[in-house]
């Protein structure tokens, strides 16, 4: 896989707390060509957001990288300093926050955001031709040139977050990574904010790593679906193949508790909790919610096994189809 | 949107002058007596150069607030007065009026507050945001628990301190008065020199107490505004750091800072007041312990109103100036 | 109990703050037991002593043992400042609960009164009416003159606490269980308000004292008793600086910083209790 554009290996983030390490990262690996979109699908503190800022390396105190690998274009990012790893985000991984967030800073015009972002990344321009570029990054993402001269409370959240997008390719990086961008907006706004970064990322080519928790959402969306469960891959497969033969039975549960056509009959929840990071299960994580775990889910950890067809799924029970 | 936040505002303003007014005319009305009356009978009684002046104040303090006019008159004639900035003559140093006495002495307050008070601020609220900043110089840390320790101290007994080591002690400086007796005023480089060795003391004793609240309260606000999502996504912008903690931590964690030091204005110039007296500053404060000293109620009284009337404008002043800092407030309800 | 001690020595603030204020409480408590305090009032002792065996403090100019005077005195001040403050903390949280929970116009008055008030410099206006009813003060109506404004601070915060609170949502809760205000108030919110009260009381009584020193230095408190703020209008009064009776001003000055510094470190210590999140970045 020497063409993937993003590669990530074993990566392991922990957390110090009082009761204990928490692994909120633990062991994650899968790669990225160029131009794919990938989605990450889990519950709330499965560990993706986490993972989302590790590849950036932007894991805080009193959480910290325990390990692993990340590489951009072949490139080792573990072992960059601190200076070439900032100028590598938002240039080479390039983030699209929350959309239930505050991302945009409520004292500055968003022009004024973008052309921080610039600025800081050598990016040297005359007024005029700096405003053309915000201008045009504006219209790239479905907002009015206009928009420059507002401030983040004066915008819809759906305009909050095109100009976010913005921000992210505006530099033209080769892999965006989206961290939930449509939580918390209305469901016509959430297509028309999905359907805009479908568009920026064709045009750039950029390879996207979806991040979220809306199956439904990222199936219409992604090439390629990875499911985490407490901070592991639990299953990666090409998204049509995962909705028809979902390997691992926590794929299977997820995908069951979407409301479809067919099923009318309401909603198939998950039985039990997600677990806590700090107080994981011993075996397979997800064994005391699996109907189907005996003897051996209990005792040792299932390791992501080929199931055929391009999936992956770690289950000591799947069984790959030819 | 603007104009109504500005108006608003202002009706602040308006209010304060006036509860400094009615606080003026009521307060000396508790205790049962006329404490006015009385100090001004006691002057006449002793007569000298100033009895006839004296007795004329008499005069036409009874003819406007003797008891015989109802109250309310009396209110309505002292809110007449102090609407036209007539704050009466001085009992103690007749036949000068209160307003000329309070005009001498207000430059060198505000001088010396606005000086103390915007170099505390602004090097409280640095040093309180490094503070906060992964990356501040370590040493910074061990200079915090002195600040800390300071700002627990009154000014003036801190100035105490200061007037001792430095002035007494060491003679470095020197140890009273605003100029040196004999210097002539005016603009000349001796007279200006000579003042600023003067207020050495006095604006140390506030600054070096004022920085660590200041410090104290940044760095709580920075620990916060580190947190926000935007904070984040700076850095996930590959900001550089500068950036980040000028343009986007300090900037808004300076807002609440703001608002804080608009409350705190009373609280430092009570606090100066007592410097005033210590130095022997020829402020404002100073003015009042004269005043209090000699039993002048009218020139307290012109004090207290005129103080508090400049405070509350220096508040508004800072209240209308705030929607530059924070474009969100014309749009909230203030 | 034994939790308690343990957890003060945790808090370090708050270890410091309480040993600062118990030793002052041994200093007074063991002085009352040894010195005659009768040589606290004027022309007992020779004047302008330095300190010595008969007189380890030194003696002032009216002829006061400065032992004897900072014995007596600092009960003096700290009960002037403890009055003031508890009246402060009470007719505050009594206004802050009010406003809290009729909210509306109620709300707006008293939200506007504590607001405005806090704009005007205390100092003066205390300054005004001691200077009305001037006279002979006593200890305790110093007390209620500093008291007189000393509720505005606490009405303030503690509003913003019990609002803060409020919208955590055990309000919400209790309230559709069926409870009626005061006892959603006493039930749901005194205990978790418990920790911040303390500490609004604690920084009130200092303000209260510190205002109260700034009136006696100003010539305005109990000509005739001891207390710390009166000794350094003595100080001021006779120049003891310039003439080099240090032992005049020395011992004021520092109880004093104890007192302030003690209330401090226990304020910081009880905002630590009261609002966890401070402890991570300390």
């Amino acid at each position: 896989m020497s063409e993937a554009v993003l590669e990530v290996r074993d990566l392991r983030v922990s957390f110090a707390h009082p009761l204990g390490l928490v692994r909120a990262v633990d062991g994650v690996s899968f790669s990225l060509a160029p131009g794919e979109r990938l989605g990450l699908a889990g519950e709330s503190g499965c560990g993706k957001s986490t993972m989302a800022l590790a590849i950036l390396r932007m894991i805080r105190p009193p959480g910290r990288i325990d390990g692993g690998s990340v590489r951009l274009d072949g490139v080792e990012l573990s072992v960059l300093n601190e200076e070439a790893m900032r100028r590598l985000r938002l240039a080479g991984i390039a983030l699209v926050p929350q959309g239930s967030m505050n991302s945009l800073n409520p004292v500055m015009r968003i022009g004024a955001q973008i052309e921080d972002a610039l600025a800081d990344h050598g990016v040297s321009l005359s007024r005029t031709a700096l405003a053309e570029r915000i201008a045009d990054l504006l219209e790239t993402v479905g907002l009015r040139a206009g928009v420059a001269a507002s401030y983040p409370h004066q915008l819809s959240g759906g305009m909050k977050q095109r100009a976010c997008i913005a921000i992210a390719i505006c530099l033209r990086p080769r892999v965006i990574i989206a961290d939930e961008p449509t939580s918390a907006l209305d469901v016509v706004v959430q297509r028309q904010v999905m359907e805009t970064l479908a568009r920026v990322q064709r045009d750039l080519g950029a390879a996207v790593i979806l991040v979220g928790h809306d199956m439904g959402l990222m199936a219409q969306f992604v090439d390629r679906l990875g499911i985490m469960y407490a901070g592991r891959l639990v299953e990666v497969a090409p998204v049509g193949q995962m909705v028809t033969v979902p390997r691992h039975p926590y794929t299977r549960a997820l995908i069951s508790s979407l409301p479809s056509l067919e099923h009318r009959g309401g909603l198939q929840g998950i039985p039990g909790l997600a677990p806590l990071l700090r107080d994981l299960p011993s075996g397979c994580a997800f064994h005391p919610r699996c109907s189907l775990a005996g003897e051996r889910c209990r005792i040792e950890t299932p390791a992501l096994r080929p199931m055929g067809g391009n999936a992956v799924a770690a289950c000591h029970l799947a069984e790959p189809v030819a | 949107m603007q104009a109504v936040y500005v108006i608003k505002r202002f009706g602040v303003f308006l209010l304060i002058v006036w509860v400094a007014a009615t606080l003026n005319f009521f307060l000396p009305k508790l205790s049962g007596q006329d404490p006015v009356r009385t100090k001004l009978l006691q002057e006449a009684a002793i007569g000298g150069n100033v009895q006839v002046g004296m007795e004329q104040m008499v005069k036409e303090y009874d003819k406007r607030f003797g008891l015989d006019r109802p109250l309310l008159a009396q209110y309505g004639s002292y809110l007449y007065d102090v609407g036209h900035f007539d704050l009466n003559y001085s009992i103690s140093s007749y036949p000068r009026t209160v307003k000329e006495l309070i005009a001498e002495a207000l430059p060198w307050t505000v001088g010396l507050l606005a000086t103390t008070t915007l170099l505390s601020f602004a090097i409280g609220t640095l040093l309180g945001a490094l503070l906060a900043w992964p990356r501040a110089p370590a040493w910074m840390r061990y200079l915090m628990p002195p600040l800390w320790a300071l700002h627990a101290i009154p000014f003036f007994l801190f100035g105490l301190i200061l007037v001792y080591v430095f002035a007494f002690k060491l003679q470095l400086l020197p140890m009273f008065g605003g100029y040196s007796p004999g210097a002539s005023p005016g603009l000349t480089w001796d007279f200006i020199s000579d003042v600023a060795a003067h207020s050495i003391l006095p604006a140390l004793s506030i600054i070096l107490v004022s920085i660590g609240g200041w410090a104290l309260a940044m760095r709580g606000m920075m620990v916060t505004t580190m947190g926000e999502d935007y904070v984040v996504f700076a850095e996930a912008k590959g900001l550089r750091a500068g950036t980040v903690f000028m343009r986007y931590c300090v900037r808004n964690a300076i807002l609440p800072q703001t608002t804080a030091l608009v409350l705190a204005l009373g609280q430092i110039l009570s606090g100066a007041v007592l410097v005033e007296v210590i130095f022997g500053f020829p402020g404002i404060g100073a003015l009042l312990f004269h005043a209090i000293q000699e039993n002048d109620q009218f020139l307290i009284q012109g004090i207290v109103f005129t103080v508090i009337a400049a405070l509350g404008l220096a508040t508004f002043l800072l209240d209308i100036a705030y929607p530059l800092l924070d474009p969100r407030i014309s749009y909230r309800r203030t | 109990m034994r939790g308690v001690f343990s957890y003060i020595g945790r808090n370090r603030s708050l270890l410091v703050g309480t040993l600062l204020l118990t030793a002052l409480a041994l200093f007074v408590g063991i002085g009352t037991l040894f010195v005659d305090t009768e040589n606290a009032r004027s022309l007992s002792v020779p004047v302008l002593q330095a300190p010595s065996w008969d007189y380890p403090f030194g003696t002032d100019r009216t002829g006061r043992d400065l032992l004897a005077v900072m014995i007596v005195g600092t009960p003096l001040t700290l009960r002037i400042g403890f009055i003031a403050g508890i009246l402060g903390v009470g007719i505050g949280a009594v206004l802050a609960f009010t406003a809290a929970f009729y909210r509306g116009m109620t709300d707006t008055l008293i939200r506007s009164i504590a607001d405005i008030g806090l704009t005007v410099p205390s100092l003066l206006v205390l300054i005004l009416i001691a200077v009305s009813i001037r006279g002979s003060l006593t200890v305790n109506e110093m007390a209620l003159i500093v008291a007189s404004l000393a509720w505005l601070n606490p009405t303030r915060t503690i509003r913003s606490q019990v609002l803060t609170l409020r919208e955590r949502g055990y309000v919400e809760l209790a309230a559709m269980s069926g409870m009626g205000g005061p006892e959603i108030i006493f039930r749901e919110l005194m205990p978790n308000l418990m920790p911040y009260m303390a500490a609004t009381l604690v920084s009130s009584v200092s303000s209260a004292i510190l205002a109260s020193i700034g009136l006696e230095v100003l010539g305005l408190g109990p000509m005739d008793a001891p207390t710390l703020g009166m000794t350094l209008y003595w100080v001021n009064f006779y120049a003891a600086m310039i003439n080099g009776w240090w032992w005049w001003w020395v011992p004021p000055i520092v109880i004093i910083v104890i007192v302030f510094l003690g209330l401090f470190f226990v304020t910081i210590g009880l905002d630590e209790i009261a609002n966890p999140r401070l402890r991570k970045s300390a």
